[in-house]
């Protein structure tokens, strides 16, 4: 039987529209991307059909399914007078570096006491540290306070932005400025665990609270 | 792209030595590596989609120092959650040991699925839909505006006709069926939403209907 020869075509391939398309994706994820901050605990949240997208000047409240509670403030300028008014309260010593710390980190689940420890942690060590969340029975209700001092200092802070944007001649909404409450809670928690934070909320006459949702399609 | 265009510019330098010709092929293979870790890993920590919120306005705590008379509700629904399911009575309530005009409240069981709770919803509140839908229809002939129309679905949604519903949970609810039914009644167009505490006698209720 004769042979068949191939035509003898060369090995390599012109790589060069792979390439265009490659970087053209990497550049546009780049640009497009926002990076998901490193929470110390993961939490699966319920779904709903709400298209609201999440304020910007936001006072997060996470309730994991144990019913560990974190906190989170998320303007960095209203975090430092924060942390200063806590370290006053509870006579928790903190130093200047530790403040500063303070104010670019995410959730944080921890007692007044352990808080300095807590920030001088890594990441990943955040993340293995086995804390009780943040304390919040009648006799110790350390989340009350987080909660009072912090949307007193995020309204502070909203006042100097409001102020900020008056005087470059726009028309700001006040409310725009105002610290937003929101709750995530794990699809697993038990309801009774969010009822306590919610009634902390409403013990400080702040009934207008948010709950973190996945979206999902809306029936016809 | 990689091959650099060779020749032309050429005609003045003819006694000159020629540098000796490679190929100017470049080989991308370790670029397009590089090109696709990237691409791989920046798929893989960004996140698009915001996550949203669903906002819910609890009714302000009562003064403890005012008794406030408990006000009559004409058409009210109240849900009783337990675990993953779902328990609801329409009305007032009437224990056991003092029973209404049509004797003691019985809860009935419904489901989260559109045929359970979403149906018998759109089945009780059917004044402010229809009034959503002749809204919905005059908003799309232009025939009002952005503002009244929220601001009249608002007056839909106040009127003592519509729904009014009433939240009870007990220890073993999740967080999950709470947020469900919170979105249901958001779809449903109900106005007045109101978690409140359990009563024991509610819970007895639910506990026989468990069993």
């Amino acid at each position: 039987m004769p042979k068949i020869k191939m035509p003898k075509s060369s090995p390599s391939i012109d790589m060069t529209p792979m390439v265009d398309l490659a970087f053209l994706l990497v550049t546009f994820f780049m640009l497009a991307a926002s990076f998901r901050s490193s929470e110390p605990v993961e939490v699966d949240v319920p779904s709903s059909i709400s298209d609201k997208i999440i304020p910007e000047n936001v006072l997060l409240v996470t309730i994991d399914k144990g019913g560990r509670v974190f906190f989170n403030l998320s303007d960095p300028e209203a975090r430092r007078e924060l942390l200063l008014n806590m370290a006053v309260k509870y006579k928790v010593g903190f130093s200047e570096e530790q403040v500063n710390k303070f104010t670019y980190m995410s959730s944080f689940g921890c007692t007044m006491q352990e808080l300095p420890g807590y920030v001088n942690m890594t990441g990943d060590e955040r993340k293995s540290l086995n804390t009780a969340g943040i304390p919040y029975d009648s006799t110790n209700n350390q989340l009350k306070d987080w909660i009072y001092y912090g949307n007193i200092a995020a309204l502070n802070s909203g006042k100097t932005a409001f102020e900020e944007a008056k005087s470059k001649g726009n028309v700001p909404d006040p409310n725009d400025f105002k610290p937003k409450f929101t709750l995530k809670v794990d699809n697993k928690a038990v309801y009774v665990h969010a009822q306590n934070v919610i009634n902390v909320f409403r013990d400080l006459e702040l009934n207008n609270l948010n709950f973190i949702t996945s979206m999902e399609m809306a029936p016809l | 792209m990689a091959e650099i265009a060779e020749g032309g510019g050429g005609g003045h330098d003819k006694g000159k030595k020629r540098a000796k010709k490679s190929s100017t092929r470049v080989d991308m293979t370790p670029m397009v590596d590089l090109a696709f870790l990237l691409l791989t890993f920046f798929v893989l920590t960004s996140t698009f989609s915001k996550p949203k919120v669903m906002s819910l306005v609890y009714p302000a705590k009562p003064d403890p120092a005012q008794e406030i008379e408990p006000q009559k509700i004409n058409n009210a629904i109240t849900f009783l959650l337990s675990e993953d399911k779902i328990f609801y009575y329409s009305g007032q309530y009437y224990p056991v040991n003092a029973p209404g005009p049509k004797g003691a409240t019985v809860l009935e069981e419904t489901d989260f699925s559109a045929k359970g709770i979403r149906k018998l919803l759109a089945d009780r509140n059917s004044f402010v839909l229809q009034g959503k839908e002749g809204l919905d229809k005059k908003l799309k002939g232009k025939q009002i505006q952005d503002s009244s129309y929220l601001r009249m679905l608002i007056d839909f949604k106040k009127d003592p006709e519509s729904l009014k519903v009433l939240i009870k949970t007990d220890d073993k609810a999740t967080c999950k069926n709470f947020i469900d039914l919170i979105d249901e009644l958001k779809i449903a167009e109900i106005g007045v939403i109101a978690p409140v505490d359990i009563l024991a006698s509610e819970l007895d209720l639910i506990n026989q209907k468990i069993k």
